[in-house]
């Protein structure tokens, strides 16, 4: 070869190994390549985990339902569906205008979410939508069990989950969690059925009404807690701090005052 | 090791003679761990399988461009990128495995198995045998993790991928489950016996004495 290559990738390619461009090159060219790849993958599969989620939650209700005792047999009689009711949030009744199909539009749009502040806000969320979906399971005219989405900061990340609750709104029918980033083996064995198993028969309020819900720190000493997890101190308070949010003033309560006064 | 045997060689001799888990014990950590059932292990061991060796098929593809000075990282990008890539594989298409292997899938990146095989071989050989070395080495950790994982669902849980294969003592049969092997401890012993096993057949693997045990034989006047 006479005289330097005028192609600038063969001219970079017989670069010395040790030169500072070159180095700084190639650690640019594979970054680039790699993050191309992570993220074309990511992107193209998401919808495919989306609906794998999707479906593994309706799995979770269903398995939830199915392992209260009694429920199987009345979710049966009802046809074996669950109600779906789109509730607003603000005034405790079903939403007038938002339906389970509109949805996903309805809290697409900001104005349908209320900004918390920080004393409102036990469960780090920063804001929370105005619609929520809840599922119903009647007997007869009465509401016997409800199950209510909740969510909230744990360790790790947001914790989802759905708790069942009896239709006296106060006694604890099970919990489902359907979505954490906990620290596996710690905060992670929430998803844990030996955990989850503690919920059924805690009482949520106190008999003047407070919410007195906790996950305890070592064994449950009173009807209000729940076993804590071991070096999962921040998870533990993640799941007192989500439940008792939401079963306030500014999560449920108006919905669960109207589900005891028989308005619903 | 070289390609001198050609590529079959390349590629059977980690089966057993050269095996990454009983005669380097790399990898270690994720054999104890993922090995409760057969389902995990053949799963993680595809994956690693799929990993090593296209990472190792990269990285000799581009071998003579990698700065000496950045070569650790450039590597372990690679490989980080490919795990990535199979986790969210996984978790798309088969979101019950990939939800019981939960972190190790991750943790492939930091196989030493990996990176080992793209640092030592596929950094000084071309394409063909780089790859052939690594898929031999995925093979050889393959075939300890699915002997590990079929011993252990096999006498722990009685099951072989999920069926039952020997009749429960709870459900009228005879056979009652060794709750040992589902805990992490039964995979360590598993794998001494394995270790010991296959070393007392072929004793050249066994390791030199760091010490030579005190003459003994003449007593002390």
């Amino acid at each position: 070869m006479a005289g330097p290559d005028r192609n600038p990738i063969r001219r970079l390619l017989a670069l010395p190994n040790e030169s500072r461009t070159k180095t700084v090159l190639v650690a640019f060219l594979v970054s680039a390549v790699c993050a191309a790849l992570v993220s074309g993958a990511t992107v193209m599969l998401r919808p495919i985990q989306a609906a794998n989620r999707a479906a593994e939650e309706q799995a979770r209700i269903a398995a939830l339902v199915e392992g209260i005792p009694g429920m199987a047999e009345l979710l049966e009689r009802s046809g074996g569906e669950l109600s779906t009711v789109v509730i607003d949030l603000e005034s405790g009744r079903a939403a007038q205008e938002v339906t389970p199909a509109t949805l996903q539009t309805a809290l697409a749009d900001p104005a349908n979410w209320t900004a918390l502040d920080a004393g409102e806000d036990l469960a780090g969320l920063g804001q929370r939508p105005d619609y929520v979906q809840v599922f119903l399971l009647r007997n007869g005219e009465e509401i016997s069990l409800v199950l209510l989405p909740l969510s909230g900061q744990g360790y790790g990340g947001r914790i989802d989950a759905i708790m069942a609750l009896r239709g006296d709104m106060n006694n604890v029918a099970g919990i489902a969690v359907t979505n954490h980033s906990e620290t596996p083996g710690l905060g992670g064995r929430i998803e844990e059925a030996a955990w989850q198993a503690g919920f059924p028969g805690t009482e949520l309020r106190d008999a003047s009404g407070e919410v007195q819900f906790r996950v305890a720190r070592g064994t449950a000493s009173s009807v209000h807690e729940v076993d804590g997890i071991t070096g999962a101190t921040r998870t533990g308070r993640g799941v007192t701090n989500m439940v008792r949010f939401w079963m306030g003033p500014d999560g449920y309560g108006p919905l669960m005052d109207a589900i005891r006064r028989g308005e619903f | 090791m070289a390609a001198r045997g050609g590529y079959w060689s390349t590629l059977t001799d980690p089966l057993i003679r050269q095996n990454p888990v009983t005669l380097q014990i790399l990898g270690i950590c994720s054999a104890l761990a993922v090995t409760t059932t057969l389902a995990t292990a053949v799963t993680m061991s595809v994956s690693l399988t799929i990993v090593v060796t296209l990472s190792a098929w990269i990285i000799s593809l581009i071998r003579r461009h990698i700065p000496g000075a950045i070569r650790l990282i450039v590597q372990i990008v690679i490989i980080a990128s490919l795990v990535i890539v199979i986790d969210q594989v996984l978790q798309a298409y088969l979101p019950d495995i990939s939800r019981a292997l939960s972190v190790y899938v991750g943790l492939i990146t930091t196989n030493c198995l990996v990176l080992g095989r793209t640092e030592a071989y596929a950094r000084h050989h071309s394409p063909l045998p780089a790859m052939a070395d690594a898929f031999g080495n995925g093979l050889g950790y393959s075939l300890i993790l699915i002997v590990l994982g079929g011993v252990r669902e096999l006498f722990g849980k009685g099951e072989l991928f999920g069926v039952q294969v020997l009749p429960l003592a709870s459900d009228g049969g005879w056979f009652t489950p060794l709750s040992l092997m589902l805990l992490a401890p039964s995979a360590f012993f598993l794998l001494g016996l394995l270790v010991w096993t296959i070393r007392s057949l072929l004793p050249e693997q066994s390791e030199a004495r760091e010490t030579t045990p005190p003459l003994t034989g003449e007593p002390a006047e």
